[in-house]
């Protein structure tokens, strides 16, 4: 009877295996500390680990309540007032307050490394404060749409504000970054290698479903397609569509088509200036003629680009904000869109006076012949298929195309300096249409010492530059995603760029071991790299998982190898024994 | 590169400063010290001026499609050193290199040193231990397949070194990765689920060392081989292997005693020269199976292109090779008494 209580005990010790959830991370990590950590991965990091006053919801990527219960606005705009929410706990045990998120904001308004990554959302406060626990006040020195989505992890201050220098490497460890509210919480971080995470059961929405998560760093896309095939991985992304295609309809693997956030597009010469409207750069001047560039765009089939380079996996092109953020997603009316027609092109040209020499190659009322340099990533094969099928059909308009694919830097030295007639390029967009579209302002362009461009087309037109300033001070999302539609509408007209198609994001999973991912946006978003944190958050792990049998398995293999290696020396030591044996009888 | 250092050994040879009993070893000693401190210079200054002359504006790379204001980017610049004159930058790095201080990584924004000191060990261990079983496996089969010489064995060992020898290793690391199926990992140097403990954490790491290690095995092991079988068979036909078989010594002992020390001296030098490159061995296999060493350090920093680490590798392999040229050098005196006294 008295050893009944204790075999209760015994299995009360031995714990069910933990769930783990093993995502291969193919994209490299540079910081855990979430003030200076930029590249993707990272960030992916920080939104594991740490709450946002507010996040992108899961079903439509708009702003929704995470530390933030409720938010409000003065009637001006300019305060914006946070309600946060109480009885979340850092994962030390101390409240998570609104002081917690005044400080963050000081930080990165004091600290010019603190607004490394994120500082383009605070340049514009004017101040912020905690009155209390439970409320934020943030005053901005002008109208600024993204207050309701400030992409900033929120950090607990009695940890951060004992770290003076924010580049000290200590920042990059457990002690500082092991402390957070998330729905994860970092337990193990190795460089280069991986970054291990057990679920937060004190998450205010819910302890996570799977026990433990691991980003597991695979540095090439093929061998970690082969993991996810042999069940060492569980989620992996960025896929190719060759890769895409040959893990669909694979026993126990489910595959995930998403739209993505990237643009891609060909980019023309218009005649580029600085931010002094300087003429900079060697483009081709017969491109300053919008007729000539309507007639290119038009000779662009871009259905093909989606169906041949993408492999159809990308969706067809209209303006810079992809249709995953369907709210600002502009795509032109029937009437004004340009449909791929090359007898129309011919006849535009033919009638604007660009008339075909003997040669076939049309020449310009002033004489220049039309022979264009079109740039690209040399090492993309997006960009090498694109290139071909454009020099194609622009020599069917009698433009003749000399395709100049060169390495990334010195394709972003030559865009920036202007020195192109048509260049391929693309920017991957955020939730908020802001940054797609500063990207085609006056003021993005490059200073008179080409330093300093943030610009995509070095477009500049009052016109564009108007909606631009109107949606972003415009804080009704209806009228504003009015003025992002009409800025992209703008920009289209002009015939600055050809939106060649967006991206799809292209992910696979382990059926058999995991289910529920939730994407974003619903339903057919993706799992990861989203702007939050629902797809791991939201995964159920399969009955019972296999875990177990894998940690028995690696093992056997581990205790296979060293019986090898054992065998091997035993034998070789032998072999050597026995010949030493000979050599000293034969000895003179 | 053998055959240029073994020249450079007959030019010393002739020196008359040799003949000067101890000062001569001195002197060799020094002078080698003194050149290979020349080219180390050199590097660094060629370094610095190759990676000045590249076109591209690194803070225009790093802020790229990213959101980022004038003042942000003005800020970079300064942080990198960046808007100062070209030869102040060259002074502030060259005095920095000495106080350990290579610069900060474009990419990661870390001490590139840090960076490179915490991926040295991985490489160390990988290409380490490739080198030392491609040494043993290459030597022996190269010494019976030059004993053997025409032989079914030696053409056919021949014939496998080089075709192994041309394999791309990418592409074999791949190949082992899916032939395997699991059995090994296919990742990194550590598993997230190994237990604590001395014993089961490096049973771990052997675990993850076994494919990308056997990789570079296969490719190694080739030009060792190679080698050892072309040096051996140069000595064959010397009148002292004739003349200790004449002795009545077994084929098995002139082989072992005689032959085989005599045609070890290009191929020790070669082991020390590859050492030396170990990096540019392993870009690719550590790329394959993510192993976190040197190599792949490089690889991410061409893709980048983050130039200070760039520089650092540089500077670091530069280094290693002009090292273990020098050692590669003494120890060739050392092992070979007709360079030592001419």
């Amino acid at each position: 009877m008295a050893i009944l209580p204790l075999a209760g005990t015994a299995a009360a010790q031995q714990p069910a295996q933990p769930k783990v959830l093993r995502v291969a991370l193919t994209t490299g990590i540079d910081h855990l500390n979430p003030f200076t950590a930029s590249l993707a991965a990272s960030t992916q990091v920080g939104r594991f680990i740490y709450e946002f006053l507010t996040i992108p919801s899961a079903d439509k990527a708009e702003a929704s309540p995470a530390l933030a219960e409720s938010w409000t606005t003065s009637p001006d705009k300019l305060t914006w007032t946070f309600k946060i929410r109480q009885g979340v706990k850092w994962s030390d045990g101390q409240p998570v307050t609104a002081k917690d998120a005044a400080y963050t904001f000081n930080r990165m308004l004091t600290d010019e490394t603190a607004r490394t990554a994120n500082g383009n959302y605070v340049t514009n406060f004017q101040s912020v404060a905690a009155p209390d626990d439970t409320t934020l006040v943030i005053k901005t020195k002008a109208v600024q749409a993204t207050m309701d989505l400030l992409d900033v992890p929120i950090v607990p201050e009695h940890i951060w504000a004992q770290i003076k220098d924010l580049n000290d490497p200590k920042t990059d460890d457990l002690s500082v970054v092991g402390v957070s509210d998330g729905p994860y919480q970092l337990t193990e971080y190795k460089q280069n290698e991986y970054v291990k995470f057990t679920a937060n059961t004190a998450y205010w929405r819910g302890a996570p479903k799977v026990d433990e998560l691991q980003l597991l760093v695979f540095k090439d896309v093929e061998a970690a397609v082969n993991a996810l095939k042999q069940g060492e991985v569980d989620v992996i992304n960025r896929l190719t569509p060759t890769q895409f295609d040959a893990l669909k309809g694979q026993p126990n693997i489910a595959t995930n088509q998403a739209p993505g956030r990237r643009y891609n597009e060909i980019n023309i010469n218009f005649g580029v200036e600085d931010v002094n409207n300087k003429p900079i750069g060697n483009g081709n001047p017969v491109l300053k003629d919008l007729a000539l560039r309507q007639a290119i765009a038009q000779s662009i089939d871009t259905k093909t680009i989606v169906d041949k380079v993408m492999g159809g996996y990308g969706q067809l092109g209209g303006g810079v904000i992809p249709p995953i953020y369907s709210a600002y997603h502009w795509d032109p009316a029937p009437a004004e869109a340009r449909k791929f027609d090359l007898a129309a092109a011919n006849k535009t040209l033919d009638d604007a006076g660009y008339l075909k020499g003997n040669d076939g190659i049309r020449v310009a009322p002033g004489g220049a012949r039309l022979e264009l340099r079109l740039t690209g990533h040399a090492n993309r094969a997006f960009d090498q298929r694109t290139a071909q099928y454009v020099a194609g059909w622009l020599q069917q308009i009698g433009i003749s195309v000399k395709q100049e694919l060169v390495s990334d830097e010195e394709l972003n030295d030559r865009t920036t300096a202007g020195n192109y007639d048509l260049a391929i390029s693309g920017y991957a967009t955020n939730p908020d249409p802001d940054y797609a579209l500063a990207l085609h302002t006056c003021a993005a362009r490059p200073n008179t010492e080409g330093k300093g461009a943030t610009t995509d087309t070095f477009f500049c037109d009052p016109a564009y530059d108007g909606f631009y300033k109107q949606q972003l001070t415009d804080t009704d999302p209806v009228t504003r995603a009015g003025y992002v539609k009409q800025a992209q509408a703008r920009l289209y007209s002009q015939a600055v760029n050809v939106v060649l198609d967006y991206d799809n994001s292209l992910e696979a999973y382990r059926s058999d071991k995991f289910s529920g991912f939730q994407t974003q946006p619903q339903p057919q978003g993706s799992i990861l790299e989203q702007t939050g944190y629902w797809g791991v958050y939201g995964a159920v792990p399969a009955g019972t998982q296999t875990a177990a049998a894998d940690a028995g398995g690696s093992n056997t293999v581990l205790w296979i190898v060293l019986g090898v290696v054992v065998v091997v020396v035993l034998v070789g030591g032998g072999i050597m024994i026995g010949r030493r044996g000979k050599a000293a009888d034969d000895r003179e | 590169m053998t055959q240029s250092l073994i020249t450079d050994q007959a030019a010393v040879l002739v020196d008359p400063d040799e003949n000067r009993g101890g000062t001569g070893t001195t002197r060799f000693v020094l002078t080698k010290i003194a050149e290979a401190l020349a080219s180390i210079l050199l590097v660094i200054v060629l370094g610095f001026l190759l990676f000045r002359l590249l076109p591209g504006d690194p803070v225009a790379f790093m802020v790229r499609e990213r959101p980022t204001d004038p003042a942000q980017i003005a800020e970079l610049r300064e942080r990198l050193g960046i808007d100062k004159p070209v030869l102040t930058q060259f002074w502030d790095y060259f005095t920095g290199l000495f106080r350990g201080d290579f610069g900060e990584s474009y990419i990661e924004r870390r001490p590139v040193l840090d960076m490179i000191g915490e991926r040295l060990w991985p490489t160390v261990l990988l290409v380490g231990s490739a080198t030392v079983l491609a040494v043993a496996i290459g030597l022996w089969l190269g010494i019976r397949a030059a004993w053997k010489r025409n032989s079914f064995f030696d053409r056919a060992q021949t014939g496998i070194a080089l075709t192994l020898w041309s394999v791309p290793q990418f592409w074999l690391g791949l190949l082992l990765l899916v032939a395997t199926g699991g059995l090994f990992p296919s990742r990194g140097m550590h598993s997230p689920d190994a237990a604590p403990g001395v014993l089961p954490q490096t049973l771990d790491v052997l675990h993850h060392l076994v494919l990308p290690c056997v990789t570079l095995l296969v490719v190694f092991y080739a030009q060792y081989m190679l080698v050892m079988r072309s040096s051996l068979l140069g000595e064959m036909d010397a009148d002292y292997l004739t003349t200790a078989r004449a002795k009545g010594l077994r084929d098995d002992l002139v082989r072992r005693r005689h032959a085989v020390p005599n045609a070890l001296l290009p191929t020790v030098t070669l082991v020390f020269m590859q050492f030396g490159m170990v990096v540019s061995g392993a870009v690719t296999v550590e790329a394959v199976f993510s192993w976190p060493g040197l190599g792949q350090l490089t690889y991410d920093a061409i893709h980048g292109p983050d130039l200070p680490v760039l520089q650092g590798v540089l500077v670091v392999l530069a280094s290693a090779v002009v090292l273990m040229n020098l050692f590669a050098e003494l120890l060739y005196r050392v092992l070979d008494p007709r360079v030592r006294t001419a």
